[in-house]
């Protein structure tokens, strides 16, 4: 198949084209101070349906979960329910202003107060902040909370946040931002937190310098981190607080509330749990739930229920502001429709869904495709593989693009060298899985046979594997 | 329910393959006394109960389409033709994951790369990135960016006194965790950034064009005198201005942050927006966030894929330049889509008739009995001194349902007569007209 380029807009844009109609000007002209006005503009000029080809023609261009399986590990690509995008388009909230008085959007706030509440029921955490914009804005949001904690306590020293190697790197990353030092611990041979490293960071420099510890869990193994109670223990006994990392949080939904694991605080990605759409990249949201401890720490305002009706509140100790308004709203109501639609029975099943799945699907391929650290013990919604022999993991991920699939997360977590990392959700069918595992099955038997069709995949999409060092070095970023 | 496929008697082959008999012994590792909890959830409903409650719920926030509004302060009313939503909402853009598997995201990756080269044309900068959460993160950012690479003496940022109060917030969380002091500055910033005796470690300054309250500040000198002092100009836009006025890299700027919802995105009670950020070549390799470039397969054929990516957290960890991983790509896109339709003559039409028919307001109250309207150069917002508290006076125009613009008492509580008024493209000549006869008539 032919696959030409689609042109830039810069190559179908033509002198005197516009494709929006705007009103005419029906008051006085006001001269403009003729010093402040720009020479040129390069924009487009093209009519409407130049734009309506051009960007369904590019659309066609992208893997999507509405036309495609995406079993990619650690990112939770379920089925975005239609009914989502129905309600965040309903004028009261798609045209309401995020400044507008109180008194006249008092559903906005109820639907946040609200939403509050159902994450708080589901958590197990005393109280949510729905500001924060995606998973490591809410991870920012905690490290903050944790060090303003130990600051208004006048331990200043605590500084260090121990993180495991199988982290994702937004956790260092986050402590860096937040000026605390992100310590790396070893995982043990099981793939869990290695009980006598943590100890012994925790004593460090006389134990007077833990701030805390993140940690997923489950972790990006895929695997419950059967010591949880124990670790929270040893740090708390230190004198630290526990930050979760809820980007496995489709695993436990209904099933476990994590706060009951003695967290302290936590992030939800509400576009991975709670079905809202990734949107190419984002918008996320990364609601945070805090346990007593910290919960006078959480960003504010909040939506709080007051003898009027729904209002804000600031906590007492809040770290401040992390975003502008009441962070990505649209997304907050999509993810409210999901909860409700589905109610505690529903939320239950889909955790039970995901690690059936995933469970169903590794036992279908974990003879060729060998899972990392999982002997003899189930995984949760995703699982690890170490890859195949012959090929690298990268050329196993090519190939699937040939059979129609979306390759899974790849060289992640760091620890496992060759990680093929796979998170079906409970959204897809037995049949998909059948399919997806025969694929994965014939690409080992390729791999044998035939490497060299691993190493050219993919075939046949709109263009080849990318030179990205050489696009690095010379980056053109722009057309011009 | 409609998002499980898998049947019962599925399930129970399923479980029958992993010698199990329920799904609760796949919870073997969870904490037995933990597991199952009672949430305190009420049981689901039907998609069609869904909508009515939460029909319900959106019916009683006054709307931008049933009010008449003149109420911005950093969330605009600004037109969106009806291509921007019907080709964003497409599922392969809506429901497609980052683009980290080139192949098969061309189409995300081609539209962040237009994204960028029209942004890039708008601020009048070289390098733009796939986005940030919103314009305050951004300016956060651009703030973070510009320690980067200085020397520890290198402690003072300038900020203008007109700088969003909830910038000014978010600014100060995401910079608590550096030696730096946020400096508040009146003024010309070519003036502010001269003040050599006291400006001892000057990292950046910068500028809102134009700021909280609407005003243009006077931008020549400024980056030479910034320049000068070897830090860098850091100026805050308003993207729809831009259509009309000189851009920020004609004003010598090294970095341009904005908020993009002006550019298609919805109002949406907040979010979600798009924050935009653009800089020089030189600075480009400092710059947080994704990054689409061009690059060539095997073949030679072109295409796009993420770039510079040793900038960020996912390969450099805690030595990454910021720890972005999700952005606003669907608001990126929808900004794209929106430039591109309404390209160079809509953009600057608009921006013409913000601007026309705001000075027409303003003209029309500063004329008003015990009106007055703040001189100076300003773009679709400006102060109003009103002859009664604002707040009342809003009060009562909430009944004859419009939303006159912000009490400023709401982010200052000392400032009960001031009223922030901003007018778009979208208030006519006759809401205009009735705001004033409104104003007149309330404030007796």
């Amino acid at each position: 198949m032919i696959h030409p380029d689609i042109p830039l807009l810069k190559d179908l844009s033509v002198p005197g084209r516009i494709g929006a109609s705007l009103p005419r000007l029906d008051v006085e002209e006001t001269p403009i101070p003729p010093q402040l006005l720009r020479d040129s503009l390069t924009l487009p000029e093209m009519d409407e349906l130049s734009v309506v080809r051009h960007f369904t023609l590019l659309s066609q261009r992208n893997y999507s979960i509405d036309g495609q399986f995406y079993p990619l590990g650690s990112c939770t690509m379920k089925y975005n329910p239609k009914m989502n995008e129905a309600a965040a388009s309903l004028t009261g909230f798609r045209r309401t202003h995020p400044l507008s008085p109180e008194r006249i959007s008092r559903g906005a706030i109820d639907l946040l107060y609200k939403l509050q509440r159902s994450l708080e029921a589901i958590t197990g955490f005393s109280a949510v902040s729905l500001q924060p914009a995606a998973g490591a804005q809410g991870e920012l949001t905690g490290v903050f909370m944790i060090r303003d904690y130990h600051r208004r306590r006048g331990e200043n020293r605590r500084t260090r946040i121990l993180i495991p190697d199988s982290a994702h790197g937004t956790n260092p990353a986050s402590c860096t931002m937040a000026g605390l030092i992100a310590q790396t611990i070893p995982s043990n041979t099981s793939g869990g937190v290695d009980l006598d490293a943590l100890r012994a960071a925790c004593a460090e420099e006389g134990g007077k310098t833990l701030a805390g510890l993140m940690i997923t869990n489950p972790s990006t193994l895929g695997l419950f981190e059967c010591n949880i109670e124990e670790i929270v223990r040893i740090v708390h006994e230190a004198g630290g607080l526990v930050y979760g990392d809820g980007a496995n949080m489709n695993a436990l939904v209904g099933v476990l509330r994590p706060a009951d694991l003695g967290f302290d605080v936590m992030h939800f990605n509400l576009h991975k749990t709670f079905s809202t759409p990734h949107g190419g990249g984002g918008p996320g949201a990364g609601a945070v739930g805090a346990a007593p401890s910290l919960s006078d720490y959480l960003p504010g305002p909040l939506a709080a229920m007051s003898s009027e009706g729904p209002t804000f509140t600031v906590p007492k100790h809040s770290i401040g502001r992390m975003k502008v308004f009441n962070g990505n709203f649209g997304v907050l109501v999509r993810a409210y429709a999901y909860i409700l639609m589905l109610g505690a029975d529903g939320l239950r099943r889909v955790a039970e869904g995901a690690v059936l799945n995933a469970n169903y699907l590794r036992a279908l391929v974990e003879h060729a495709y060998p899972v990392a650290y999982g002997e003899g013990r189930r995984s949760m919604h995703e699982f690890v593989s170490t890859g195949i022999p012959n090929v690298h993991t990268l050329d196993v991920a090519k190939r699937l693009i040939d059979y129609g699939f979306h390759p899974p997360t790849i060289y992640f977590p760091l620890i496992v060298k060759e990680a093929l990392m796979i998170e079906p959700t409970e959204t897809e069918s037995k049949e998909t899985l059948d399919a997806f595992a025969k694929a994965l099955l014939s690409i080992a038997e390729e791999a044998r046979s035939n490497p060299e069709l691993l190493l050219a995949a993919p075939h046949d999409t709109p263009v080849g594997r990318l030179d990205e060092t050489a696009a690095a070095r010379k980056p053109i970023l722009c057309y011009r | 329910m409609p998002y499980i496929p898998v049947t019962g008697e599925q399930q129970e082959d399923m479980l029958h393959k992993l010698g199990v008999v329920s799904v609760e012994e796949l919870f073997e590792d969870l904490p037995k006394r933990l597991r199952y909890p009672k949430l305190d959830l009420s049981a689901g409903i039907s998609e069609s109960e869904v909508l009515r409650e939460l029909s319900a719920l959106a019916a009683t926030n006054a709307n931008a389409d049933d009010y008449r509004w003149f109420l911005g302060a950093g969330a605009y009313n600004h037109f969106i033709p009806a291509v921007v939503p019907a080709l964003a909402s497409r599922g392969e853009f809506l429901t497609a994951y980052t683009p980290y598997q080139p192949e098969v995201s061309q189409g995300t990756l081609q539209a962040a790369f237009e994204y960028q080269s029209m942004i890039a044309a708008l601020t009048g900068m070289d390098a733009v990135n796939a986005s940030h959460y919103d314009g305050a993160t951004a300016l956060a950012e651009a703030v973070l960016m510009s320690l980067r690479g200085t020397s520890e003496d290198k402690r003072l940022v300038l900020l203008p006194e007109g700088l969003h109060p909830e910038y000014r917030a978010v600014l100060e969380l995401y910079l608590s965790a550096f030696d730096v002091e946020l400096r508040t500055y009146r003024g010309r910033p070519a003036d502010a950034a001269a003040e050599k005796t006291t400006n001892t470690g000057l990292t950046a300054v910068v500028a809102c064009y134009p700021d909280f309250y609407g005003r243009i500040p006077d931008l020549s000198g400024a980056a030479e005198a910034i320049h000068e002092a070897e830090a860098l100009f850091i100026v805050a836009a308003d993207p729809i201005m831009l259509g009309l006025l000189k851009s920020p890299g004609a004003w010598g700027a090294d970095i341009v942050t904005a908020e993009g919802q002006s550019l298609g995105n919805e109002l949406a009670y907040g979010g979600p927006y798009l924050g935009i950020m653009a800089t020089t070549n030189a600075l480009v390799r400092r710059m947080p966030g994704r990054i689409v470039g061009e690059a060539r397969d095997a073949e030679g054929r072109r295409g796009f894929a993420l770039t510079l990516v040793a900038r960020e957290q996912h390969i450099r960890r805690e030595k990454a330049v910021s720890n972005i991983c999700s952005n606003q790509g669907l608001a990126m896109l929808r900004s794209c889509i929106y430039l591109a339709t309404m390209g160079k003559t809509g953009l600057r039409r608009a921006a013409e008739l913000c601007w026309h028919r705001a000075h027409y307001a303003a003209k029309r109250i500063d004329a008003l009995p015990g009106f007055t309207v703040e001189e100076g150069a300003f773009f679709k917002e400006f102060i109003v001194r009103t002859p009664i508290d604002a707040e009342i006076l809003a009060e009562r125009l909430y009944e004859r349902k419009m939303v006159p613009g912000l009490p400023l008492s709401r982010y200052f509580s000392d400032r009960r007569k001031e009223l922030l008024v901003c007018v778009t493209e979208l208030n006519t000549r006759e809401d205009i007209d009735d705001l004033v006869e409104s104003l007149r008539e309330e404030s007796k």
